[in-house]
């Protein structure tokens, strides 16, 4: 994953001793292997290419009894899944989950992480606990929590804002707002991941370069900008595709406070495999929002392959 | 670079915890302010669930007119939430269990030993690292369901024994134990078997502790899968029964559902309190989430 990972695993892979008995040694590896290598291969690997499969059928409830004679129906799924407006719909929500979500999260990440850094030696830990807390918790109770506080009536969002003389909207039943409203609360909830990390990725970096700066004459925004965001830039980029492959998979937050709507304006593509395979039993159409969603996160995770090779 | 350069420990690093500049007020005041947004939430929902139903009837007020635990109460007579707290901890038990025994098997075997197939192994576990979770959803299920297991502990327990997650939290691990040690061990007469499970297993006590934890709280949380799988409010878990009941026939009994998120919540904030360091060292290491 990182630089110094690799030249560890370089030295560690130089230093097993060569054995005279080679089947020996197999047979000690695989013992250790084995139990996982079983239920990895069973739950794991053999779902995702029964899932390609699955995309090619027209596999349904009825197939349930028997799974292997479901009708091969070919490149149908996905023609219908390219032609169906509401596909589209979904992946477009999910999109702009993710663009505007993922910045947001990172910048505000970040922000947290250098305050942090720079300026606070005491309650760190009261800080740290404070704004990791919601990243621990479930997303289901959290997007329960939410729900109430963004209730136009009885919620905590618009009393304030009564408070203030403003009558505030129905923020998850208003077409424009839904969204942005599970952004918002997207981003409160992970942004304290991204803190811990740009955290470690801070200390990381020498003081000695920020001395250096500071005596060229930087003042703060410029040791920020010339000094911290280079060196930290391995840790946003794989910050970046972490929280983005993440937020590409958007689920609980629509299920539980709109169920996708108004509109299907919060309808997501985990949602609507979701809604295909489960409420209406297409598991062969289903599986192929499935793979179209994993051919996205693993274009995302090949950048980042790509990236991070090229800052070698 | 100039004279100020010679090493200066006062200058070369930070003091732990201190910023090289003086502290400023206005740092604090915005993480304070910043706090304050993160918490509030935990606490609304603390409030909510011992408001009584008829404050969710006037106008919204911070504070319960008259506290009680009537809403937790009702989590118990009308719905099974014990049964659905019995279901969730067994369930992020045994995976985590699991995850204990089967990852630093692998993770040793892939840092420390020598074996044909071990790169395709390497391979493939890696390359599953950042699957999305949907994509296994359907076939398990299909999986499941042909052998009876949808709606059981098995089937909602066996597909996550064994996560890539783990053994990429090991095998980074085991790298820097010191071969040496291994050495020793095997010289003075002791097998593979023996030093894994006396060496090599004590040494990696904090690791294992981390991947404990975060393997709990990630199976604990976990919602998509346990939502297709248990179809009888029998085998519900806390998350699954939550959800249920917020969009179903209780969406409006908002204090019920605030004490229910209360129930999902609070072991978890306990676990994370108690164990903080291990949990975000373990994430600022790895840069993964359980």
């Amino acid at each position: 994953m990182t630089v110094p990972a690799l030249a560890q695993r370089r030295a560690a892979e130089a230093a097993p001793p060569a054995s005279r008995r080679p089947w020996r040694d197999d047979l000690v590896g695989w013992t250790f292997a084995a139990p996982f290598v079983i239920l990895f291969g069973i739950f794991l690997a053999f779902p995702i290419l029964a899932s390609f499969v699955l995309s090619f059928t027209s596999f349904g409830l009825k197939d349930l009894a028997n799974p292997v004679g479901s009708t091969v129906v070919g490149l149908k799924n996905y023609v219908d899944l390219f032609s169906d407006p509401v596909f589209w719909t979904a992946l477009f929500n999910t999109f702009y989950f993710v663009i505007v979500g993922v910045p947001l999260t990172l910048v505000f990440g970040l922000l947290i992480a250098t305050a942090l850094n720079r300026g606070v030696s005491r309650f760190r830990t009261v800080f740290r606990v404070g704004y990791y807390l919601p990243v621990i918790t479930s997303i289901v109770a959290i997007a329960v929590v939410w729900r109430f506080l963004l209730d136009p009536d009885v919620g905590l969002i618009n009393m304030a804002l009564g408070g203030l003389g403003i009558n505030g909207p129905a923020w998850l039943a208003d077409p424009v707002l839904a969204m942005p409203s599970i952004i918002a609360m997207a981003v409160w909830r992970n942004l304290g991941f991204a803190m811990i990390v740009f955290l470690a990725g801070l200390q990381a970096i020498p003081a000695m370069l920020y001395e250096a700066a500071a005596i060229d004459g930087a003042g703060r925004w410029q040791g920020f900008r010339y000094v911290t965001l280079p060196m930290l830039r391995p840790t946003i980029l794989f910050m970046t595709v972490i929280t983005t492959i993440g937020y590409l998979q958007l689920f609980e937050e629509p299920f539980v406070m709109t169920n996708g709507g108004p509109l299907d304006k919060t309808l997501s593509i985990t949602m609507y495999m979701y809604q295909q395979g489960f409420t209406f039993f297409h598991q062969g159409f289903a599986s192929s929002i499935a793979y179209v969603l994993f051919v996205i996160v693993a274009f995302v995770a090949f950048l980042q392959f790509k990236f991070l090779r090229s800052d070698e | 670079m100039t004279a100020a350069s010679a090493p200066a420990p006062a200058l070369a690093r930070p003091a732990p915890g201190g910023g090289r500049t003086s502290p400023n007020l206005w740092i604090y005041v915005l993480l304070v302010g910043g706090l304050v947004l993160m918490v509030g939430p935990f606490l609304w929902m603390l409030l909510g669930s011992i408001k009584p139903q008829a404050d969710f009837l006037r106008a919204p007020t911070l504070m319960p007119s008259t506290p009680t635990t009537d809403n937790y109460q009702r989590l118990f007579d009308q719905l099974d939430f014990p049964r659905f707290f019995f279901n969730s901890s067994v369930i992020a038990l045994a995976v985590t269990v699991g995850n204990l025994v089967f990852c630093p098997m692998l993770g040793y075997a892939l840092a420390k030993l020598r074996w044909r197939g071990k790169r395709l192994i390497m391979g493939l576990v890696l390359a599953t690292l950042m699957v999305p979770a949907g994509i296994t959803l359907i076939p398990n299920f299909i999986l499941m369901s042909s052998f009876g297991l949808v709606n059981s502990y098995p089937g909602l327990i066996l597909p996550f024994l064994a996560g890539p997650f783990g053994v990429f939290l090991m095998r980074q691990f085991m790298f820097g134990v010191p071969n040496e040690l291994l050495e020793a061990a095997r010289m003075d007469g002791a097998n593979e078997y023996r030093v894994f499970w006396a060496i090599v297993v004590p040494i990696a006590a904090p690791v294992l502790a981390t991947l404990g934890i975060l393997t709990f709280l990630g199976n604990w949380n976990s919602f998509l899968y346990p939502l297709v799988m248990a179809q009888s409010p029998q085998m519900y878990t806390l998350p699954v029964a939550l959800a249920t009941f917020a969009t179903g026939q209780y969406q409006a009994d908002h204090g019920m559902l605030m004490a229910g998120s209360v129930i999902l919540v609070v072991p978890v904030l306990i676990v994370f309190i108690v164990f903080q360091r291990w949990i975000t060292e373990g994430i600022a290491t790895t840069g993964l989430k359980g």
